[in-house]
């Protein structure tokens, strides 16, 4: 049986109490809005691309623990960060909270890094949606979506919500 | 199949429950969960089932299950009177006066749909109004939004105090000639204010408006008299009565039902069918079409009289003081607060707890075996009004005891520890 110590690990506590890169960034060029409503959590991510390059990245929000620490550790492990780096990086971090078949039994990759944190979250099938939202609109930015992005509309693949809400 | 509801009645003990006796009647309670028994407060979401109710469903398709209303064979025969008796107890449930006035549904929401779509769409024009008030459940928003979208009607809302009751000087003030219906929730899902719904009809028959009664949370917790409540709609879902879903029940008034188009067109609601024209057939089965849940009805049947057995008023007696109980324990942990807190309130514990997410909560005391409700309960306005996201909800029934709630109360201590709150 998993253990609750397996989800809520210190670092994502110490995350979600006092989150990081949690503000506006008034010279974002690019935002979007997601939003939980099973939940109700609600998260704003904000992007400043220089080019193809993240230099600053924030959010805005409230969520549970788990969204919370998501979005928090999400800014910091993109910062300085390439597109291509960022959409290999949710790729990455997808299959971890997902618990990808395929992925199972292979050790964590070592990309992910500090966001290894989140392997116990696959034990937690209703709780993926949590970790990912933050994940879906910071896509949803970078896409440069307009409309917000909600966990209850699927895209086709995905497998956890992330969809767009119109 | 002698339950522990039946013995009692016979040997006309009074009033306490034998609650022990009673949880015997729900194989499901002896569950664990994550190894701990299972400890179910999620009972305004949806009521466990009894044995006799389990047991009547599997009956039917086991021995007599047949479509009804059709052939002339024995079969259909036998389930179309297995059924017909179902509606006959919910009407007496209700305290409708016929049959006639008795129409069976898939649920609440399908009531509620049934009602705004046929009297609705014939009685409210452009300019009128329907009134409801700030507790509602969404089905009992957005059918009406529907209507006054399609009609160019306006849909008013009676404010909340700050214990979660309507306001009733503005539930007043909002009563106009222009009012067409009012929909009310008898009792609230999220926050378990009790509705003062007679003088609400009251209120509204003043002013010339029918008024539909939401009962799907009133209806496990008080007994039910359309007549006496003197309301023109009431609306209830059978698996919050510990029957099966997707059954439930429209009570109408005779004269508007008769009045009413159908809903949906389609086998059993009609007398006759050219390609020219079709007759409806006479209540309650010009709002029935297609082949019903029939063996959910008849479900529905053995839990009403299960519940009746047992006695709403020594239902009601228990939940309140379980209702008291697990009050004072909740207010008993720091930072915890309830969110509704109205005189009259009904088996719902609402409440936050410091800057533990709801969510967090509900996980949490999973792994300790409890099951509460985490979220906005389809009650989005209700969470805006009390400016929070979301609750946990513990939602109680008979069959739950004090003992159970001493059980979420430590596991609420443990939420503390594991998020450090």
């Amino acid at each position: 049986m998993s253990d609750l110590r397996d989800l809520y690990q210190e670092v994502i506590l110490d995350h979600s109490k006092r989150p990081r890169n949690f503000r506006e960034l008034p010279e974002a060029s690019h935002r979007a809005d997601g939003y939980n409503p099973l939940c109700g959590d609600r998260a704003t991510v904000f992007v400043r691309l220089d080019g193809d390059r993240v230099t600053d990245v924030a959010f805005k929000g409230s969520g549970c623990s788990i969204s919370t620490a998501s979005a928090s550790m999400m800014t910091e492990s993109i910062k300085g960060k390439s597109r291509e780096e960022v959409d290999r990086l949710f790729a990455r971090f997808h299959e971890l909270v997902t618990g990808s078949p395929d992925k199972k039994d292979q050790a964590v990759v070592p990309e992910l890094g500090k966001l290894a944190v989140f392997s116990g979250v696959c034990e937690f099938p209703v709780r993926v949606k949590c970790a990912s939202l933050p994940w879906h609109t910071l896509k949803a930015a970078l896409e440069g979506e307009t409309v917000s992005v909600s966990t209850e509309l699927s895209e086709s693949s995905s497998g956890d919500g992330g969809g767009k809400a119109r | 199949m002698s339950t522990a509801a039946e013995t009692r009645r016979a040997d006309g003990i009074g009033p306490i429950l034998d609650v022990a006796a009673l949880r015997r009647d729900f194989p499901i309670l002896t569950q664990t969960v994550h190894g701990h028994p299972l400890v179910y407060f999620d009972n305004a979401a949806s009521a466990q089932k009894p044995r006799v109710v389990i047991e009547a469903e599997g009956k039917a398709y086991a021995e007599y299950y047949s479509n009804i209303h059709r052939g002339v064979h024995s079969l259909s025969m036998q389930a179309t009177d297995a059924y017909e008796a179902a509606r006959v107890k919910a009407q007496k449930f209700v305290g409708a006066a016929s049959v006639k006035e008795t129409i069976l549904t898939s649920g609440t929401t399908a009531g509620i749909n049934l009602v705004a779509q046929t009297y609705g769409r014939k009685n409210v024009g452009a300019g009128d109004e329907v009134l409801i008030t700030g507790l509602e459940h969404h089905s009992n928003i957005v059918p009406w939004q529907m209507l006054c979208e399609e009609k160019g009607a306006k849909l008013r809302v009676a404010p909340l105090d700050d214990e979660g009751q309507v306001v009733m000087e503005e539930f007043e003030r909002l009563l106009s000639p222009r009012t067409k219906i009012v929909a009310v929730a008898q009792v609230s899902n999220a926050l378990g204010t009790v509705n003062p719904v007679r003088r609400m009809a009251e209120l509204a028959h003043a002013r010339g408006a029918v008024i539909l009664v939401d009962g799907a949370q009133a209806a496990p917790h008080l007994a039910v008299d359309v007549k006496a409540l003197d309301v023109d709609f009431y609306v209830l879902s059978a698996h919050k009565i510990y029957g099966p879903s997707g059954v439930g029940v429209l009570y109408g008034r005779q004269a508007l039902l008769e009045a009413m188009p159908p809903w949906q067109g389609g086998g059993d609601m009609i007398l006759s069918v050219t390609f020219e024209k079709t007759t409806y057939n006479e209540l309650p089965y010009k709002f029935e079409a297609g082949t019903p849940n029939i063996a959910g009805v008849i479900g529905f049947g053995a839990a009403l009289d299960y519940v009746t057995a047992i006695g709403l008023e020594r239902i009601a007696a228990h939940e309140h003081e379980l209702l008291a109980y697990a009050t004072q324990r909740l207010l008993e942990i720091p930072g915890l607060r309830i969110i509704g807190t109205a005189a009259d309130k009904a088996a719902v514990v609402s409440f936050v707890l410091a800057d533990a997410h709801p969510h967090d909560i509900g996980t949490i005391l999973d792994y300790e075996g409890v099951a509460v409700r985490t979220g906005h309960h389809c009650a989005q306005p209700v969470m805006d009004r009390y400016g929070v996201p979301a609750t946990a909800r513990a939602s109680l029934a008979f069959y739950n005891t004090k003992e159970e709630i001493d059980v979420l109360v430590k596991g609420l201590h443990k939420v503390r520890e594991v998020l450090g709150a």
